[in-house]
């Protein structure tokens, strides 16, 4: 009995709040606009019995899909999604496998404190982390009055509001995501393994890459979904410092469901979104079950 | 040592305070359990005793009540005990990891089960500090289970698992974490303790030499099933099974045909070897196979052919196994069975009078081994 | 042995600078007196003065901080419940379901967890307001604290528990008594991770919000469209502020534990 509630209430909770809303987004994808309240076509009449509810399924079909591939907007916001994703991924384990290589190094009484300060930006709010941003990148912002200063140009750069800005705001908050996974892989990492190895006619450099790297791969994979899956329905980054210029699949859904009202159509680029993540959700989350069988 | 001996298994008019009857335990394909029947007595101190995965654990916890048997009943002083939830038993664990509770005080932990009881607080108070002194932890008492050291958090453990003066303790290899020092001195102090208390411990444990020393019957386990329960000295000396043999001790097996002769077996076991006699309770058909099991203690080493003893083989030292109060001679025979030979060391290494490749003669009375069927 | 190398000290360096400079340089020009947030005209703090006088601004505080206390209560009790269920409960009809609706929200893109709710509660005739985004905050949050208490229950020796059976416990009293108090600083850290969530959370309360329930992300997002402002700057400052003395004082507490800790257990091998 107590067992059945234990499970009942957080399953219910979530069936009512995460199953069923996902099922009407589906079903709202396969309805028609409508200048209404609410605003799409067929609604569900249960006072018309069997008829009404064959009514309704019949009234629903994949026009809104067939109208995401045929408006160019669509697939190039997926695709433009999926490649600043990319990049942007590549981009933050550039930045942060040095980091939490240096960490792993540390002395064991700098660590903890290495670690608050990876975190400590985690805790602090998005939002005010991508602002930070806007005014450093402005046209008149800090960078550009730094390196006008220097006299190292004349003119000052352009960044905000251009894709470079967005790999920039990328990197700059998921990087804790990056550094987290690689550096406790790296720290459970037996440092005589590269003694060993350099005892066995490695160079360092050789040793780091033939011990190390491999060493940390489950880390580096598990950092690069952490960095990937998030960004590719990113809405806040592409909105601040990308600019009308960056097309991405969460700016897209905001702008059709807000600004254009039109619901059907954003239903079905989320469901879109969603078979899209799918795949790289799916390889994750095998990385990670590998990785506990490594570990016993 | 002028009272009575303590064998209550051997007293037909004794009630077992445990009875198993039946017991079979599956875990969905795997038989963890194979119907088991066995009792155990009040004021016993019962070992289970075999490899891991053979169904010890299961087998206590059961009694313990995290398990319920698949088919069976278990009966505790004639009550099935299968409605009992383990909080309402009067068996009490302790665990392997000693389970102390971190947040706690040794104080705390030892009263955490008389608190459930309901009792009052200077009862409480009273049986806590009788077991503190049982167990010679008065100064810690205040302490955390992470402030004291393992033998400490040991005897923490049968504290509080004795508190409630439970009908039956069960201890899940009590002495598993300590080292080999240590483990010695608390196996007699577990043995003092079980006695003043006079209650029944049943132990679960895979080192053979724990079970021998602490117990007053050891169950040998294998493959879910009791092969042989009897007392230390028994299972030593009169092994039912090869398995049996083999897990107690060290020994030598021979494995051959017998012959019904004049009084004893006569064992032939390979070509060009003399017969060995063998007296044994166990029947045996004309030619029937057969296993010779022989503890090296029991075999002499001679560099002469023994006039005195009808069982005796010749073959080469292979190995010396050097112990400090003993020497094992691994002795090849021509043929390659390999025979031990364990001599007491009375005399100083340097005077040692076989050594490696030497030929000497094995031998051994009629009966010193036992006949085994498997 | 492991050794701290040049290149190592240089990424450190650099890495960290990427880090915080940014939110040095805001802080920094929060105390600037010019309306022009990037002209540095002399030290005040008048911004300050101006967003206390901002009822706004403390209104939409004030919703968030009442979502966050709310949503990340229920959260914790939902979350560690369900931690409870995937890591204890063994087979049940529907435990894939259940284990991958406690998974998906953590990967599901905010846009669309906020859409589905939204219609949902369009659907179902709810008024939007500070309700609405109480239980859109409690549902993606109870799957974070969830999965950090699973992780904690799954480093718990069960033993413990069978223990506190095997004492006379009930199996609710074994949970108060021995389980709950053990794994309470999981509890704890999923409480803090739900709160911050809540606090942070632009894209799923711009859904679920109605007009009169504005948080403080909404605010601060329609503000800051419009550029950098010398308000947000000072706000920002206040809310990094009250984060790093919560995590600094939370660490040092955490280090002084386990330095307790060592030196008992130092004790305790000598004693």
């Amino acid at each position: 009995m107590r067992r059945f509630v234990l499970i009942a209430l957080p399953y219910a909770w979530l069936l009512a709040l995460f199953l069923v809303p996902f099922i009407i987004v589906l079903k709202i994808s396969l309805s028609d606009i409508k200048l209404a309240i609410p605003p799409y076509t067929p609604t569900l009449d249960f006072t018309e019995g069997w008829t009404g509810i064959k009514a309704f399924f019949s009234a629903l079909d994949f026009e809104n899909f067939t109208f995401l591939t045929t408006d160019d907007l669509y697939w190039k916001a997926y695709v433009s999604s999926l490649k600043i994703a990319f990049i942007a991924t590549a981009l933050t384990l550039f930045v942060g496998y040095p980091i939490a290589y240096g960490m792993a190094n540390a002395p064991d009484h700098w660590r903890p404190t290495l670690m608050m300060l990876v975190i400590l930006p985690f805790w602090t709010s998005f939002l005010i982390r991508v602002y930070s941003w806007m005014g450093i990148l402005s046209t008149e912002g800090y960078l550009n009055q730094f390196l006008l200063g220097l006299g190292l140009m004349s003119e000052p750069l352009t960044i905000l509001n251009t894709p470079t800005a967005v790999y920039i705001g990328i990197v700059y908050t998921y990087l804790p995501f990056m550094i987290l996974p690689i550096y406790s892989a790296l720290e459970r990492m037996d440092a005589s393994l590269l003694e060993a190895a350099e005892d066995l006619g490695c160079s360092r450099l050789k040793a780091f890459w033939l011990i190390t790297v491999p060493l940390s791969k489950t880390g580096i994979i598990a950092g690069c979904f952490l960095v990937f899956i998030p960004t590719i329905g990113e809405f806040v980054i592409p909105s601040l410092l990308g600019g009308s210029r960056t097309l991405m699949i969460g700016k897209v859904l905001w702008e059709e469901f807000f600004n254009n009202r039109d619901w059907p159509v954003a239903g079905a680029v989320a469901v879109v979104l969603l078979l899209i993540l799918i795949v790289p959700i799916v390889l994750f989350q095998r990385n990670e079950q590998k990785q506990r069988e490594l570990e016993g | 040592m002028s009272q009575t001996v303590f064998e209550p298994w051997n007293d037909p008019q004794a009630k077992p305070l445990i009875q198993f009857k039946n017991v079979t335990k599956r875990f969905g394909d795997f038989t963890a359990i194979d119907n088991q029947t066995f009792d155990i007595y009040e004021k016993e101190f019962f070992a289970l005793l075999g490899p891991s995965g053979c169904g010890k654990t299961t087998m206590m916890r059961m009694l313990a009540g995290f398990e319920a048997p698949t088919e069976g009943t278990i009966l505790l002083a004639g009550q099935d005990i299968a409605p009992i939830p383990p909080n309402k038993r009067a068996v009490n664990m302790m665990f392997q990891s000693y389970a102390l509770f971190p947040h706690l005080s040794i104080w705390e932990n030892i009263a955490f089960g008389l608190k459930r009881d309901g009792k009052s607080k200077d009862e409480i108070a009273a049986r806590v500090a009788e077991m503190l002194k049982l167990t010679r932890l008065e100064r810690f008492a205040n302490r955390k289970p992470h402030q004291i050291s393992g033998g400490q958090r040991q005897r923490v453990a049968l504290a509080r698992s004795l508190a409630k003066a439970p009908k039956l303790l069960l201890l899940d290899e009590p002495l598993g974490a300590l080292d080999a020092k240590l483990r010695q001195d608390t196996q007699f102090e577990l043995m003092d303790i079980q006695e003043t208390t006079g209650t029944t411990f049943v132990i679960v444990t895979h080192d053979q030499e724990e079970a021998m020393t602490v117990a007053s019957r050891v169950a040998v386990m294998d493959d879910g099933k009791i092969v042989q329960a009897d007392t230390p000295a028994r299972i030593y000396e009169m092994p039912n099974s090869v398995y049996v043999a083999d897990f107690i001790g060290e020994v030598t097996i021979i494995s051959g045909t017998a012959r019904r002769g004049d009084g004893a077996y006569e064992v032939s076991f390979a070509e060009g070897q003399p017969t060995l006699f063998a007296e044994s309770d166990t029947e045996f058909a004309n030619g029937q196979e057969c296993h010779l099991a022989i503890r090296p203690e029991k075999v002499s080493i001679t560099a002469e052919k023994p006039s005195d003893r009808r069982n005796a083989l010749e073959g080469s030292i292979l190995d010396i196994a050097y112990l400090g109060n003993l020497s094992t001679y691994h002795v090849e025979l021509a043929g390659g069975q390999i025979v031990k030979a364990q001599t007491a060391n009375t005399r100083r290494l340097s005077r040692r009078d076989f050594t490696w490749e030497d030929r000497v003669w094995l031998s051994w009375t009629d009966t010193a081994g036992i006949l085994l069927k498997g | 042995m492991r050794r701290l190398t040049g290149f190592n000290v240089i990424s450190l360096t650099l890495g960290f600078a990427f880090l915080y400079l940014p939110m040095i340089i805001l802080i920094t020009y929060s105390f600037n007196s010019s309306k022009l947030v990037t002209v540095w005209a002399g030290f005040s703090t008048k911004w300050y003065g101006e967003l206390l006088q901002n009822e706004a601004f403390l209104d939409a505080a004030w919703v968030t901080v009442q979502v966050a206390v709310v949503s990340s209560t229920i959260a914790t009790v939902l979350g560690t419940m369900a931690a409870l269920v995937l890591v204890r409960a063994g087979r049940f009809p529907g435990r894939t379901l259940f284990s991958g609706m406690i998974y998906a929200p953590l990967v599901m893109p905010e846009v669309i967890t906020g859409l589905s709710l939204l219609l949902l509660f369009i659907g179902i005739g709810l008024d939007r307001g500070i309700f609405t985004i109480i239980l859109a905050h409690t549902t993606f949050s109870m799957c974070f604290v969830s999965v950090v208490v699973s992780s904690r229950l799954m480093t718990f020796d069960e033993s413990l528990e069978e223990a506190a059976l095997d004492l006379g416990c009930s199996s609710f009293q074994a949970f108060r008594l021995v389980t709950l108090p053990i794994i309470a600083p999981a509890v704890i850290s999923g409480w803090l991770l739900a709160f911050t969530l809540s606090l942070d959370d632009l894209v799923i309360a711009s859904f679920t919000a109605g007009p009169s329930s504005t948080t403080l992300p909404i605010k601060i997002w329609s503000s800051i469209r419009l550029g950098v402002s010398p308000e947000i700057n000072a706000l920002s400052t206040i809310m990094i502020a009250i984060v790093a003395v919560g995590v600094i004082t939370a660490s040092l507490i955490t280090k002084r534990a386990s330095l307790r800790q060592q030196a008992d257990e130092r004790a305790a091998v000598r004693a």
